[in-house]
This record gives C-alpha cells, sequence and structure tokens, in this order.
C-alpha cells in the first residue's frame, strides 16, 4: 500500500478522498490555487503545495505544476477526484512515464471510452444495450422513412453537426420522418454548413440511471447497483438516488451485467460509471462510460456500505477485489440533494462570497462502513442516517472561479419514505448564509409529489418549474404547524422580555394566552397553555397541538415537536416578528394579541415597489462603463454596466431578456445602493 | 350614587371618541391608527393611566367656545413597557387635526415634568396639523413651554418621539430636541416650511414626502433615526429601543436574562478581514456576532453608512456600538459619519451606556466639499464625545486606524479603557504607500525602490505590535475569541468611576 497520495483536486471531493486516505493510514498531499489558500482541503490534508494563480487551467489543471507537486512532496499516487485531470490520458501517462500510480482506470480505459462514438462501438461489440439508430449517411427522404421504420417510432432526426436543438426534429410517424428530415436537413446546411443527417430512436419519458462498476485489475469485475439521477438543470445533476424507484431486480441485473461487460472489455481497473438513458417501458440504453469516480458516489456507499474511494487506491496499488458481485447487497434508500452557490430567485444564478453562517446537519453515519478492507456485510442500520460531502466552512469564500456546489447532502433510511423525510428535516436543519443557495429549492423537490412518487424523468425540472422557481406556498397543514410553533416560540420570548431590570415591582407585565398568527397571508387564532414540558396550542375552530422544544429566544435554528413530529425552523427577526424558513418556505410570521391583530388588520397592504423591470445598483460605487443603448435588446446574462467598487470591477448583467427603455447613469457617475442605473420595456 | 358613575362612564366614552366615530375612520382610511389605539400598542395590555382626559380648551375666538372636546387633541399619561414605566402623550389628530392649543400643551407639559421628577422616558407620538391658529400666541407659547421642558429633560430622561403623521413648523422643534425620532413610512412628513411656502418663497416644486418623507429624513437629512413600515410595525419596535435604554441618568443600564454563552467563539472571525487590505468586508458581521443573541438594534441605519451607530447587549446588558464600516466609502470618517456618531456617543454617554468601539478607518475623506462643509469642526465633534465620555469604552481594532482617525475612534490616547487589537490591525499615520512616498520623495522616480521602501513600511507598521509595544494596544487579540475578550472587559468595568472635572456645561463645537 502506499505511504502517501496526491489528491490532484479541490472542494468536497478532495477533503472526502483525503478522509479516507487517512483511515487508511495513508498521508495525503493537497494543491491549492491562490483563491484556495484558506480552503478546507487544504486545512485537512497533512502537506499542501501551491500551484498558481485561481483560475484553473492556470492551476488545477496545467499537468506540469501536478507532476512538480508530486515530485516535490514524494507522493506515490495520485487521486484525481472528478472534473479537472480525472479524465484526462495525458496526464495519467505523464504519471506513467514518472512512476506514479494513478488512482483511476488505465490510460487505455480512459482513451476508448472517452470518445462517443468509440465508445458506442465498443460498447456494442461487448453485447452492451445502444440507442438504436443509423450513423451512415441518409441519401434521402425515402431513405429516412425506411431507416425510421427499421428502428421503429418515436425516432429522432438529427443534425451531425447539430447542437442547441437545432436540426433536430422528432417522428412519430412516415409522415413526420419525411417532412423532418427534409427540414433538419436545410436547417443543418443554413446552420452549420454540413447537412448530414443521422437517425436514432427517441426515447420516450428519459430517465438517467448509471451503474456503477467496480473491477481490479485482476480481472474482477463486480457492479454495485444503480443511481437514478433524472433530477437535472440543464444537464446539471441536483438529486440522485439509490437505488432507482423505477428499476426492478430483472432489469438491475440486466444493466449491471452489461455494464461490467463493457468494462472488462476495455481492460477496466478501478471503480467507474456507465450512464444509461431508461425509458417509460423500461428499455436501457448506453450513453456513455465516465471512467472516474462520479460525484454522486455516496448514494451507492450508503446502501452497499462499500467505501468507493478506498476500493480505488487498493485496485490502484494492485490488490484483487476482496467483494464478490454475490457480497453486494442493497440495503435501505439514499437519497443525495446537491447544495449549490447559486440564487434559485435569480434563476439560478452562481452567487459567490462570504459564508457568514455555514451550518451542516450534524451528520449521524459519516459514510461507508467497509472497516480496514473487510467487507462488513451491512450497510447501516437504525432509522435513518445523515452524511454531508462538503469543502467549505463557515467564514469561508466562495470564489467565482471554481464549481459552485458547495455541498452533497446525504440521508439513507430503511425506505425511500423515510429517506425523503430525512432529506427534508436535514435540508431545514442546514443553515447556509451570505450567498444565494438552492436550499428552498431542493426542499420544494422533496415535497413536489413526482418525486414522491418516484414518477419523474430527465425533463422534471423543465417540465415542473418553467418559469424558473417561484418559491414555496405551504399547504395548511404544514402552515398550521410552523404558527402553533411561532405561537409558542413568541410566547417564550415575550415572558423573557418581561424580565427585563427595571421594572415596577407589582405592576408587571403579564403576558397572555390567547394569540393570533399571521402567515403567508392566513391568520390562526390560537389559545396557548403552557407547562414545564412545552405548549399546547389550540386553535380557534378545532384542533390542537402539542409543541415541545428546547428553542431559547435568539437561536436562529429551531428544532421543534409538533404532535410527536420533528418541525424544524430557520427563525430570524423582521421588525416586529420572525422570519421563519422552512421546507423551502420563506415566511414573515406575526404573532399579536387578538387587540394588536384587530389593530394591523387595518394597516393598509404595502406592495413592493416593482424593480423587476429596473437595474439596481448593488453596492455603492463608481459606474466605469455602460456597455448597452436605449432601444437595445438584451438577452440573459448580457454584460449590462460595470460598477466599480473597492478597486473591484463588478459587472451586471441582464437577470432575462428585456429592451432597454432608459439610462439613468453614465460612465463616471457614483451611485448608491439600488440607485437606478437602466430600465426596461 | 348609581347615577354619578355612569355619568363618569358616559363623559369618558365620549372622550374616548376623540373628534368622534367619522373622523376615526377617515383616520384608519389614511392608514392611520387612532392616539389611543396608538397607545394600547405601545404600552403594555391595561397599563395605561390617563391624565387630563377632560381637560379642554379656553379659546373663545372664532366660534372655538361652541366646540369643547374633552382631552383637546392629545392623550397623556404613562405606563408600562415590559414592566418598565414611561410618560406617554399621543396626538390626536381627528380633534382639530392634532393642533397644539395653549391647554393641549398644558397636558404635555405636566406629563414631561412628572417624567424628570420620577425618572421614567418620555414617549410622544406626533400626529398633527400644528399650532392652533385660532389661539394665536397662546399656541406658540405652548410649543416654547413645551421646547423648554425637552432641553430640561435632555440628558436626564431619554425621550423618543415617533412622527406618525404631519409635524410641521415650530411643531418639528420638540422631536428635534428628543433623542430619537423614527417616522413612519408613507404617512409621515415633517418640515419647517411646506411644499406650497417653498414654492411661494423659492419657486421650487416639491412633494411633501420629497420635502419631509421618511426616506428624505432617513437618507438625507439624517433627521429621523429610522423609519418603520406602518403604526403597528413603529410601535412594536419603539417597545424594543425602550428595552434596551436606562429609565433615566441616575440608573444602570436595563439588564435581561440572556441565552447566549458569553464566551462564545466564532471561528469564522478569523477570516473576517480579507487578505487583500484594499478589499471591504461588512462590519456587520462583526457586530452580529460578538451581540447576545446576534440582536442589534440599529440606528440611523440608512445615513452615512460609512459608519454603523446602534444597540446591542452583552451578558444580558445594553452596550452602544459604534464601528467603521469598510462597506461604504472605506469606512473613512467624514462630516456626516462623525456627527452622527458624535450625537450616539453622547447619547450613551449621558445614560451610562458602555461605548464599545470597532475600528477600520483609513483616515478622514480628502477633499473641497469635506473642508468647505467644515469637516475640521465635525470631526472635532466625534474626537470630542469620545474625550469626554466617562462610560466604560472599549475599542477593538480589526484593520486600518490611520492617522488622526486612530486617535478619534476611541484611542487609548482618549481614556479608552480596553483598547485591543487584532493581530491583522495596521496602526499607522497613514498608508504605506502613501507614507513610502513623503518620507522617501527623493526615490519617486524609481519604482522599485519605491516598493521596498513600501515594503519596509508594511513590515514596521502594517501590524499592531508597535502600538503594542508602546501601550496604546493593551492586548492582540484573536478574532474568534471577541465576543469573549469584549464581554469579560465590560464586565470587568461594571464599577467604573470616572468624573470631569465640574463645568457648567461644555463647549462642544456645534
Amino acid at each position: 500500500m502506499f505511504n502517501k497520495i496526491l489528491i490532484a483536486n479541490r472542494g468536497e471531493i478532495a477533503c472526502r478522498v483525503i478522509k479516507t486516505a487517512r483511515k487508511m493510514g495513508i498521508s495525503t498531499v493537497a494543491i491549492y490555487s491562490d483563491a484556495d489558500k484558506q480552503a478546507l482541503h487544504v486545512q485537512m490534508a497533512d502537506e499542501a503545495v501551491h500551484i498558481g494563480p485561481p483560475p484553473a487551467n492556470q492551476s488545477y489543471i496545467v499537468i506540469d505544476k501536478v507532476m512538480a507537486a508530486i515530485k516535490a512532496t514524494g507522493a506515490q499516487a495520485v487521486h484525481p477526484g472528478y472534473g479537472f485531470l480525472s479524465e484526462n490520458s495525458k496526464f495519467a501517462e505523464a504519471l506513467d512515464a514518472a512512476g506514479v500510480i494513478f488512482v483511476g482506470p488505465p490510460k487505455g480505459a480512459i482513451e476508448a471510452m472517452g470518445d462517443k462514438i468509440t465508445s458506442k462501438k465498443i460498447a456494442q461489440e461487448a453485447g452492451v444495450s445502444t440507442v438504436p439508430g443509423y450513423m451512415g449517411l441518409i441519401a434521402d427522404a425515402d431513405e429516412a422513412v425506411k431507416i425510421s421504420n427499421e428502428i421503429g417510432y418515436p425516432v429522432m432526426i438529427k443534425a451531425s453537426a447539430g447542437g442547441g436543438g437545432k436540426g433536430m426534429r422528432i417522428a412519430w410517424n412516415d409522415q413526420e420522418a419525411r417532412e423532418g428530415f427534409q427540414s433538419s436537413k436545410n436547417e443543418a446546411a443554413n446552420s452549420f454548413g454540413d447537412d448530414r443527417i443521422f437517425i436514432e430512436k427517441f426515447v420516450t419519458q428519459p430517465r438517467h440511471i448509471e451503474i456503477q462498476v467496480l473491477c481490479d485489475s485482476h480481472g474482477n469485475g463486480i457492479y454495485l447497483g444503480e443511481r437514478e439521477c433524472s433530477i437535472q438543470r440543464r444537464n446539471q445533476k441536483v438529486v440522485e438516488e439509490a437505488p432507482s424507484p423505477f428499476l426492478d431486480e430483472a432489469t438491475r441485473r440486466a444493466m449491471g451485467e452489461q455494464a461490467v461487460a463493457l468494462a472488462k472489455a476495455v481492460g477496466y481497473a478501478s471503480a467507474g460509471t456507465v450512464e444509461f438513458i431508461v425509458d417509460g417501458q423500461k428499455n436501457f440504453y448506453f450513453l456513455e462510460m465516465n471512467t472516474r469516480l462520479q460525484v454522486e458516489h455516496p448514494v451507492t456507499e450508503l446502501i452497499t456500505g462499500v467505501d468507493l474511494v478506498e476500493q480505488m487506491i487498493r485496485v490502484a496499488a494492485g490488490e484483487p477485489l476482496s467483494i464478490t458481485q454475490d457480497d453486494v447487497k442493497l440495503t435501505g434508500w439514499a437519497i443525495e440533494n446537491r447544495l449549490y452557490a447559486e440564487d434559485p430567485y435569480r434563476g439560478f444564478l452562481p452567487s459567490i462570497g462570504r459564508l457568514t453562517r455555514y451550518r451542516p446537519p450534524a451528520e449521524t453515519a459519516a459514510g461507508p462502513m467497509l472497516v480496514n478492507g473487510k467487507w462488513q456485510g451491512d450497510a447501516p442500520t437504525g432509522e435513518a442516517a445523515v452524511r454531508n460531502d462538503t469543502g467549505v466552512y463557515e467564514g469561508g469564500e466562495i470564489s467565482m472561479y471554481y464549481d459552485p456546489m458547495i455541498a452533497k447532502l446525504c440521508t439513507w433510511a430503511p425506505t425511500r419514505a423515510a429517506a425523503i423525510e430525512a432529506m427534508r428535516i436535514a435540508l431545514d436543519s442546514f443553515e447556509v448564509e451570505g450567498i444565494g443557495h438552492n436550499l428552498p429549492f431542493l426542499s420544494a423537490v422533496m415535497d413536489h409529489p413526482k418525486f414522491i412518487s418516484g414518477d419523474m424523468t430527465t425533463a422534471f425540472i423543465a417540465e415542473e418549474y418553467p418559469e424558473g422557481f417561484e418559491g414555496v406556498t405551504l399547504p395548511e397543514t404544514d402552515l398550521r404547524r410552523v404558527a402553533a410553533a411561532a405561537a409558542a416560540m413568541h410566547r417564550v420570548a415575550e415572558i423573557r422580555r418581561t424580565r427585563v431590570s427595571g421594572r415596577m415591582d407589582n405592576h408587571e407585565r403579564r403576558v397572555g394566552t390567547d394569540w393570533v398568527v399571521s402567515l403567508q397571508g392566513v391568520e390562526f387564532p390560537v389559545h396557548i397553555d403552557a407547562d414545564h414540558d412545552g405548549s399546547t396550542v389550540t386553535f380557534q375552530g378545532g384542533g390542537a397541538m402539542r409543541v415541545t422544544s428546547d428553542w431559547t429566544p435568539g437561536d436562529q435554528l429551531a428544532k421543534l415537536s409538533v404532535d410527536g413530529a420533528p418541525l424544524v425552523l430557520k427563525a430570524g427577526k423582521i421588525p416586529g416578528g420572525f422570519r421563519i424558513r422552512t421546507r423551502g418556505a420563506d415566511l414573515k410570521v406575526h404573532v399579536r394579541t387578538p387587540r394588536q391583530a384587530e389593530l394591523a388588520r387595518l394597516m393598509p397592504e404595502k406592495l413592493p415597489p416593482d424593480t423587476s423591470k429596473l437595474l439596481l445598483c448593488p453596492m455603492p460605487g463608481l459606474i466605469v462603463k455602460v456597455d448597452v443603448e436605449v432601444g437595445q435588446e438584451v438577452q440573459e446574462g448580457q454584460a449590462l454596466c460595470t460598477v466599480e467598487a473597492m478597486k473591484m470591477e463588478n459587472i451586471l448583467r441582464a437577470e432575462k431578456k428585456g429592451v432597454v427603455a432608459k439610462i439613468n447613469a453614465g460612465a463616471g457617475d457614483s451611485l448608491a445602493v439600488d440607485d437606478v442605473i437602466m430600465e426596461f420595456e | 350614587m348609581k347615577d354619578i358613575l355612569s355619568e363618569l362612564e358616559t363623559r369618558r366614552e365620549a372622550a374616548r371618541l376623540g373628534g368622534g366615530q367619522k373622523r376615526i375612520e377617515a383616520q384608519h382610511a389614511r392608514g392611520k391608527l387612532t392616539a389611543r389605539e396608538r397607545i394600547e400598542l405601545l404600552l403594555d395590555e391595561d397599563s395605561f393611566e390617563e391624565f387630563d382626559m377632560f381637560v379642554s380648551h379656553r379659546c373663545t375666538d372664532f366660534g372655538m367656545e361652541k366646540q369643547k372636546p374633552a382631552g383637546d387633541g392629545v392623550v397623556t399619561g404613562w405606563g408600562t413597557i415590559n414592566g418598565r414605566m414611561v410618560y406617554v402623550f399621543s396626538q390626536d389628530f381627528t380633534v382639530f387635526g392634532g393642533s397644539l392649543s395653549e391647554t393641549h400643551a398644558q397636558k404635555i407639559c405636566k406629563i414631561m415634568d412628572m417624567a424628570v421628577q420620577n425618572g421614567a422616558p418620555v414617549i410622544g407620538l406626533n400626529d398633527s396639523g400644528g399650532a392652533r391658529i385660532q389661539e394665536g400666541v397662546a399656541s406658540l407659547a405652548g410649543y416654547a413651554e413645551v421646547f423648554q421642558r425637552n432641553i430640561m429633560a435632555s440628558g436626564v430622561v431619554p425621550q423618543i418621539s415617533v412622527i406618525m403623521g404631519p409635524c410641521a413648523g415650530g411643531a418639528v422643534y420638540s422631536p428635534a430636541m428628543t433623542d430619537f425620532i423614527f417616522m413612519v413610512k408613507d404617512t409621515s412628513y415633517m418640515f419647517v416650511t411646506g411644499p406650497d411656502v417653498v414654492k411661494t418663497v423659492t419657486n421650487e416644486v416639491v412633494t411633501a414626502e420629497e420635502l419631509g418623507g421618511a426616506s428624505t429624513h432617513t437618507r438625507k437629512s439624517s433627521v429621523a433615526d429610522g423609519a418603520f413600515e406602518n403604526d403597528v410595525e413603529a410601535l412594536a419596535e419603539v417597545r424594543r429601543l425602550v428595552d434596551f435604554l436606562p429609565l433615566n441618568n441616575r440608573e444602570k443600564p436595563p439588564v435581561r436574562p440572556f441565552f447566549d454563552e458569553p464566551g462564545r467563539i466564532e471561528a469564522s472571525l478569523d477570516t473576517l478581514v480579507p487578505e487583500n487590505a484594499n478589499s471591504p468586508y461588512d462590519m456587520k458581521e462583526l457586530i452580529l456576532k460578538i451581540a447576545d443573541e446576534g440582536d442589534f438594534y440599529e440606528i440611523q441605519a440608512d445615513y452615512a453608512k460609512n459608519i454603523i451607530t446602534g444597540f446591542i447587549r452583552l451578558e444580558g446588558q445594553t452596550v452602544g456600538v459604534v464601528a467603521n464600516q469598510p462597506m461604504v466609502l472605506a469606512g473613512c470618517l467624514d462630516i456626516d459619519s462623525s456627527r452622527k456618531a458624535a450625537r450616539f456617543v453622547r447619547f450613551c454617554d449621558c445614560f451610562e451606556i458602555p461605548i464599545l468601539t470597532l475600528v477600520d478607518v483609513p483616515g478622514f475623506l480628502p477633499g473641497t466639499s469635506q473642508e468647505y462643509g467644515g469637516v475640521i469642526k465635525h470631526g472635532a465633534k466625534l474626537l470630542f464625545a469620545y474625550g469626554e465620555a466617562t462610560v466604560p469604552k472599549v475599542t477593538v481594532i480589526t484593520r486600518k486606524a490611520y492617522g488622526g482617525a486612530y486617535d478619534v475612534m476611541a484611542s487609548k490616547h482618549l481614556r479608552g479603557d480596553f483598547n485591543y487589537a487584532w493581530p491583522t490591525a495596521e496602526i499607522a499615520v497613514m498608508g504605506a504607500k502613501g507614507a513610502t512616498e513623503i518620507i522617501h520623495r527623493a526615490d519617486l522616480g524609481d519604482a522599485e525602490k519605491i516598493a521596498a521602501h513600501t515594503k519596509d513600511y508594511e513590515n514596521r507598521f502594517a501590524n499592531p505590535f508597535v502600538a503594542a509595544e508602546k501601550g496604546f494596544i493593551d492586548e492582540v487579540i484573536l478574532p474568534r475569541s471577541t465576543r469573549n475578550r469584549v464581554s469579560r472587559a465590560f464586565a470587568s468595568l461594571r464599577n467604573k468611576s470616572l468624573k470631569n472635572p465640574w463645568k457648567k456645561h461644555d463647549n462642544i463645537p456645534l
């Protein structure tokens, strides 16, 4: 076994690899750019080597610099993580030449699987099901119809050079195939100057399901079940789970065996992932093979108990697999939610900045159950487990240079429903402040009926959130639970206020028992009977809830039990009330006495000013330049102007498509926060 | 006997109706509550004791003798806020537009006199069209009687004004002399002369909202200390402020039970100051992480944002915070920020509220607008305020403390009790670049030499140790332990006794 390995990566995956290496008694070397001097992976590693400026193409993916770090530290092996150099055969080659072990598959496997066409060919030869289609040149519409019939409708007619939906048609019958061929061809000729067309099976109700394989260099290979990764936003996975709620045992075995066959066909030796697209009838077709550790590997670890990183390292060191296919048992259910530094309310724009608060839920099972390379046979047991793979910490900085993913929150439970429920609580308990993040969106997905039923396709996000994410409206049952909790919390806070010094003896304020909770435009009059253990909150018009908690005023996270079921709230202050965040909802909550509530009802409703058609100055600063003119049409993401603040140039971009109606500021103007820079039609 | 009792009830009923149901409805339609409804929200339930419910005016001109509503347009009395006594007056817009008559003024004067005598704050809820014109000079006399009492009460009991409707002409000067002014957005305005007069005299066309609305006074004029969305929110937040304030100048600031470990370690503060000395960071994060339960009551949040002022609690007890804000104008001192902070420091000193000062200041803002505006004297206000303050003073320098601004910001030399610095502190006459260009003027043409000299200067002064060697800094502390250190410092100062020499009063550069 190695004494020292270098992790040629950053962020959560570098931390993840360091954890396993440490468990195996291997010392670790981190590499870091200028932007990562204080990063968590640098703090965790035994040694760290600086490799250059922040952009990855000047640091993390510069092979020479990584090689120099290896040489300087004497690392015997390199774990590449995912991304960066993980599927770079040149890097594998350079390591080979230097006599350093690459913790990954042989160079040949990377190359074979790195090319879409070659990999599909090899897959076909290995007996792996691929999307039926015709790759050769198609002469005319008649031939297109003939081929379509051979493949079976529906089919997709695609331009070879295509992209972005251009030159693409779906045909359900001969007529459509004929027309589609012609229009695709024309479009392709016009758009790409290349009118070559091919036809393949159009997969309906597609799901993205992938098989984890593990092979050693002694010819052994196994599969560790599948991962369902259908919840994606623009091809970026957001939620993954294992097993898939869709597969049956026979399909799983068929997919697994084909995946292993493919791996063996390319002499694979490491952990790898074979991605399939699966249609509504459980027909599955090979997409591609990822010759690295996959981001979402933790869900597989949680249901199999296998530490994939450890297995990769052992295989790389030449050890044979200690697990056989029969040892692999899928126990329970695991779900992963990817926490991104992306603002879901602003079209998932990446958000950068300082993590003023970062408190993940407590981990109850910190990962794989394989101890000292010995397969323990049992996956984690018990009620539910939480695992959080992360690469950041409170007070750390999310920089603009790298992937915006900051954590992978996983839950495990004996059943899917229990794992989802554990995830809801874990998301509610996850405190992240200082940057925009997608926690509310993840909560919304966990409560979405289609996700709960397991009935989703890769189009889930595009179909269910066509206008983007606009926040969560809590259903009445949840709202009542929040109302009961808020009432009980408010009462405690008010009682504390009456304990202030300097009060008039014998004329203290008595905190009452009747309250009106208003939230989400609804009012709930309640009566509170409090005792030493908690409060019974009785709703006017029927129903009572028992609220218990150890919450004290000022706690930003309130963990309560409402009628025996857990409820976790993020409780902040707003003038005269609470800001409560739970289950993806962001609520202004006011708890008032009945008389206060009566008077509050007299207050006019003030609509927030409509700023959707304005570009506001986000910080006090100086306009350096304005990039657009009045009357100009701008696209989402287009640069509008540059504001210099604190010697930093900030480019302000269009949040959506629009036409510039008015520009109020020009270069050289000094603006305050929220000054209107320009207006849109 | 029974008839007499019911007579009282009948009279009370009538008084409580103020200007009558119709006017009450009109008040509500404007989005405003009535004088009595406001008192209900301000005070603890059922704690209000009214004075002078049946007082009516004495005017006999212009047919006024025919309308003599009980109370005369203002409701006065006392009650409690979380069990602590306060005096309150609430002008009733439904009675003669809340206009101030001789008797109306007398009612206010009565509770102000009692407040000073009995040591309790005065809270004024202002909603008045101005002087009762029918009364002429009697009304003006009434204002002046109130003004004189505002002045005498200043520094004896806290005075809080909430502007909840019009407040114009002479009426503005009573709130102006109180400690805090809060406004209600969209329904209140304050000005000395209204839009009509402005137009007549200067031809300037301006709306009441632009001239004296909440936004104007919280952002531009600094007349108001804060603004709230509506009456309900405003009164709830005034209650919250009162929880921070001592009842009078003979009392210590209030203490209440707290649920936050005084020794709480905040590891994230170790990375608060960015590596690049010119990068900003949000000083509010430090305030919130020092404060008990992250609870901060900011004063003048929207004005001169390069300095932050407000109240927090440490170990349950009120502490005033003054902090440079590197996010705005790099946290420099200028006319506006000096005035804002000076007034806040003097309020704290009046009422024995300890002061925590958080320093990251690159100096005073240069420029003609500052010099012409008198930055010398305005800057001196803050210097003066700190220097005369005898309350416990704890200072933490997080990063820059350059030049005269270092002296001003509660330095050791201004009788700072505990002067801490983070390891990132730089205490120097100016930034390294500027200093080098002066000291090594001869080498100005040689960029390499200048860079080397700059590096030397940085090595020498871009740290807290030179100041610490001289004893100007008592201790260099870890950012993460700031709450612990500051809490302990204030705990050790609870019995601080320091007196300035006797004087009639000082002569602060106004």
